[in-house]
């Protein structure tokens, strides 16, 4: 479905991806991991438009989406809930949901898909008229992550979506994760709980400094020495 | 001072602190979406009379059509100028677009020196508005009633914009965060040139407004107002609309205050404004109605 092919990004002169070259296909979950710094929110802020990478392709589809505006891409059904939530404060739970739609205008579909949320997430049906601002932490996250489904992705990014979230709700957004991929949603996860990401992912790449430097099935990355050492703080 | 003077200086606080309103929201509409201080806003307010005074005069229009007419063209100018002397440097140091902002303002003074002539212009009288409206012993001039009644109906439909409307949800989405906003699929660029051309229809009205109010038009009549309205909108709480509206209002009760009540001061009354924002600064930095920004992690 998704295919980064040579991927490369400048930042003035900080080159921060390296020539990154990975897939996400249709249906799986995907999991990108790595250290502070190693290029994870620039690879996902290059896949949606927000960052000009200098080099390589993006395809969605076999087709191109590299120079694309970011509300065209979102229009084709690529959405990301990016890192540190972004959620819009000073507007209540409805009103960030119904941005997350702002591409659709199919009215009875966003409400269906409203209810289809509020499902998932019953903690914000209870706090609809609340200004997200003065959400907990871990409301603000499922938040976001609601918001970016209310555009109905074929592929949901999610940029490090467990951060400062204790152990229940980590628990609680992997699993929703999991429900909203069984649904049939394609997901693109960044994380650094390499663990939890590895448990639930079908394929895993290893970013270190603007490279590929592992990749493989999930449940064998979580087996590899390597990512025991590095990532899962388990001795040598 | 009687009581009929004290309403005559009721009415014209009421009217002037509608057309300060008028323009601070503008500035702090565009500095909502933008951080940017629109220097340029206060010319904008003065194309706006202008423009109305040459559909009038040159064209011959009756005075509905040309105010229509004016109205428009001031709200195009107002995206005109973001298209060209903003948005190239959204990118940009804040410092580059705010020298940018003040030499736009200039450009428009001097070009407006040289195409409308520096010495001022009298707008033709319009019965409507030019008429003296008697109250048993007050009387007013029935623009300053019609000043305030418009700004109303004016401020009720921006709120519904705002509040009520799609394009209003995405104005305050992009206000908030910028890429948060692309991330909704929000056309960001048109939603800030939507933004300059709701808050230069605002000027044009204002500018509109207060030549029929005060007849007199010059390229730099936009100066002193543009530079009051700022500070009003600072005052309320720059960013907020209500705030700009409680700025306009309270700075043009004061100006008129003191002319009525201390004439001797009168002199100073352009200074006032000035004091006013030094002690409801050191008072309140945000603003009156501005909220101290807390960002939760
Ligand atoms: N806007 C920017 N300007 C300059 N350098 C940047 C910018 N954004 C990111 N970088 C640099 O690019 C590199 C990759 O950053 P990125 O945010 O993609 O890392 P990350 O893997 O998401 O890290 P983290 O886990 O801490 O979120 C870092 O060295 C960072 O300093
Ligand atoms: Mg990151």
């Amino acid at each position: 479905m998704l295919r980064i092919d040579d991927l490369s990004v400048h930042y003035g002169g900080i080159h921060a991806l390296q020539g990154v070259s990975f897939e996400v296909p249709e249906g799986k979950i995907v999991t990108l991991i790595g250290a502070n710094g190693a290029g994870k929110s620039t690879t996902l802020k290059s896949i949606i438009g927000l960052v000009k990478p200098s080099g390589g392709t993006i395809q969605l589809g076999g087709q191109s989406m590299r120079g694309l505006d970011t509300k065209d891409i979102v229009r084709r059904g690529v959405v990301l809930a990016p890192e540190g939530r972004r959620i819009f404060p000073n507007l209540t739970t409805e009103e960030n949901l119904a941005l997350g739609a702002f591409a659709r205008n199919d009215k009875a579909g966003i409400e269906q898909d409203k209810l289809k949320v509020f499902k998932l997430f019953p903690r914000l049906e209870e706090r609809r008229k609340q200004k997200a601002g003065t959400m907990s932490g871990g409301e603000q996250q499922m938040l976001a992550v609601a918001r970016a489904l209310m555009s109905r992705p074929k592929l949901l990014m999610m940029d490090e979506p467990s951060l400062g979230l204790a152990p229940l709700i980590v628990k609680m957004i992997f699993e929703i994760i999991k429900t909203i991929n069984a649904e049939g949603t394609t997901i693109l996860l960044v994380e650094q709980n390499a663990k939890a990401a590895l448990e639930i992912a079908d394929f895993g790449y290893v970013l270190e400094t603007g490279r590929i430097t592992l990749s493989g099935p999930g449940k064998e990355l979580l087996a590899d020495d390597r990512v025991r050492s590095a990532y899962l703080g388990e001795g040598q | 001072m009687d009581i009929a003077t004290f309403f005559q200086q009721m009415a014209n606080a009421m009217s002037l602190g509608s057309l300060y309103a008028l323009i601070a929201i503008g500035y702090t509409m565009v500095y909502g979406i933008l951080r940017l201080i629109n220097f340029a806003h206060g010319d904008v307010f003065m194309l706006g009379a202008y423009f109305a005074f040459y559909a009038v005069t040159a064209l011959a229009m009756p005075w509905g059509i040309a105010f229509i007419v004016a109205i428009g063209l001031t709200g195009l100018f107002g995206m005109g100028l973001e298209r060209a002397a903003y948005r190239p440097l959204r990118d940009s140091p804040k410092i580059s677009i705010m020298i940018s902002a003040i030499g736009a303002s200039f450009l428009i003074e001097n070009v407006g020196v040289v195409l409308f002539g520096g010495r001022p212009k009298s707008f033709p009288s319009i019965p409507l508005f030019d008429t003296v409206i008697h109250f048993g012993s007050v009387s007013v001039l029935s623009v300053s009633l019609f000043i305030p009644v418009v700004t109303l109906i004016i401020l009720a439909a921006l709120l519904w914009i705002v509040n009520g409307t799609r394009t209003g949800l995405a104005m305050r989405a992009v206000s908030t965060d910028l890429d948060a906003a692309r991330l909704m699929a929000i056309d960001v660029n048109k939603t800030i040139s939507l933004t300059f051309g709701i808050s230069s229809v605002l000027a044009g009205i204002g500018g509109i407004m207060r030549t029929m109010k005060y007849p007199q038009l010059n390229p730099l009549m936009g100066f002193m107002p543009g530079l009051k309205c700022f500070i009003a909108a600072v005052i309320g709480g720059i960013g907020n609309i209500q705030g700009a509206v409680l700025g306009g209002f309270l700075l043009g009760f004061i100006e008129i205050m003191i002319v009525a009540f201390l004439p001797e001061l009168t002199g100073y009354r352009d200074a006032f404004a000035f004091v006013l924002l030094i002690a409801v600064l050191l008072a309140k930095p945000s603003g009156l109605l501005g909220k101290n920004q807390t960002v939760k992690v």
